[in-house]
């Protein structure tokens, strides 16, 4: 159950990025240029109703479905790590136009062409595995 | 209904919709919010690298890997059912200023001239896809999260580290934007 649980809210959110144009690569530019307020709109209202959500989840002691208390785990917090991969992804976000969840939701879209940015992607991640140790955290 | 649903959805309605995902991946699924681990579980699945980075059960995050696969599917789903027939909506100064780059196609989600099969061996397609993905799956793990992990998950935790990461992502991506992508477009 969990299984088609997982694929439905995949499907969910993968219909809202196409309905919300944030995996549009023209949205992006736009944002990063200052011209236009939709991506701003939209990620501080998802973080305004996600907040809020969280809170409520923890004041009601809230329960999932299959019984167990929710309490999500804090990020962990690299000051290098998450600043210098934060730049590296901030690069690979304005040239692909795309963030992760938006890379499959192209490729659902039509865009074949994304599928060699997803091995990519795959690829950096092995590169990522190999160097870790050595970069700074 | 059907047709207020195919259109593109102006903010207030996406950005609520996208946060909602927080509590019900967490009500369902008792998950965080998150995407880009999948690219990591995709590579401990398809056994591509020996480093220890990739030691663990993947099998344990199954879920990842299904709501990625969910994503594609829902993409397909609203091609196929919802197709909306509207350019994507972004500002005139953003369509004059690209048009200025040489950008003469707005139908799609993306401008074909770069993102397709047939323009691959172009440089300014090179580095949109190849190294774009690259720095994508790099960037994202060395950070401990995406746009959803971070930006979304992170901050409506109130995490100091995402909110590093964030800062990260748009230090990164202006110096693309207004500095490399005017370079790139130039060899289209």
């Amino acid at each position: 159950m969990k299984n088609l649980y997982s694929i439905l809210l995949g499907m969910l959110f993968g219909g809202i990025l196409v309905k919300a144009e944030v995996l549009s690569w023209f949205r992006i530019q736009e944002m990063f240029w200052f011209q236009g307020f939709h991506m701003y709109g939209v990620i501080g209202s998802a973080v305004a109703v996600g907040a809020v959500s969280l809170w409520l989840l923890k004041r009601f002691n809230a329960k999932s479905i299959s019984g167990d208390l929710i309490s999500p785990a804090p990020k962990t917090f690299n000051k290098k790590g998450n600043l210098i991969g934060g730049i590296i992804f901030g690069f690979g976000w304005a040239l692909t136009g795309a963030c992760p969840g938006p890379l499959y939701a192209l490729i659902g879209s039509g865009y074949g062409v994304i599928l060699i940015s997803v091995l990519a992607a795959m690829f950096g991640v092995v590169v990522y595995g190999r160097l870790k140790d050595r970069l700074p955290h | 209904m059907l047709q207020a649903l195919s259109n593109p959805w102006p903010w207030y309605i996406a950005g609520p919709a996208i946060g909602l995902m927080v509590p019900i991946l967490l009500l369902v699924l008792n998950k965080s919010f998150g995407v880009s681990s999948s690219l990591r579980h995709m590579c401990a699945m398809c056994s591509v690298s020996t480093s220890d980075y990739f030691k663990y059960e993947w099998k344990k995050e199954r879920w990842s890997l299904l709501f990625v696969l969910g994503i594609f599917l829902g993409a397909v789903f609203v091609s196929e059912y919802l197709p909306s027939n509207k350019l994507v909506g972004i500002s005139d100064a953003t369509v004059e200023k690209l048009s200025a780059m040489g950008i003469t196609d707005f139908t799609g989600l993306m401008p074909e001239q770069i993102f397709s099969f047939s323009h691959i061996s172009n440089p300014a397609t090179l580095i949109s896809v190849i190294l774009g993905g690259f720095l994508v799956g790099f960037g994202t793990r060395y950070a401990g999260g995406c746009t959803s992990g971070h930006a979304i998950m992170g901050l409506s935790q109130f995490s100091l580290g995402s909110l590093v990461a964030v800062i990260g992502f748009f230090i990164g991506g202006l110096i693309v934007s207004w500095f490399l992508l005017p370079l790139i477009l130039a060899m289209l």
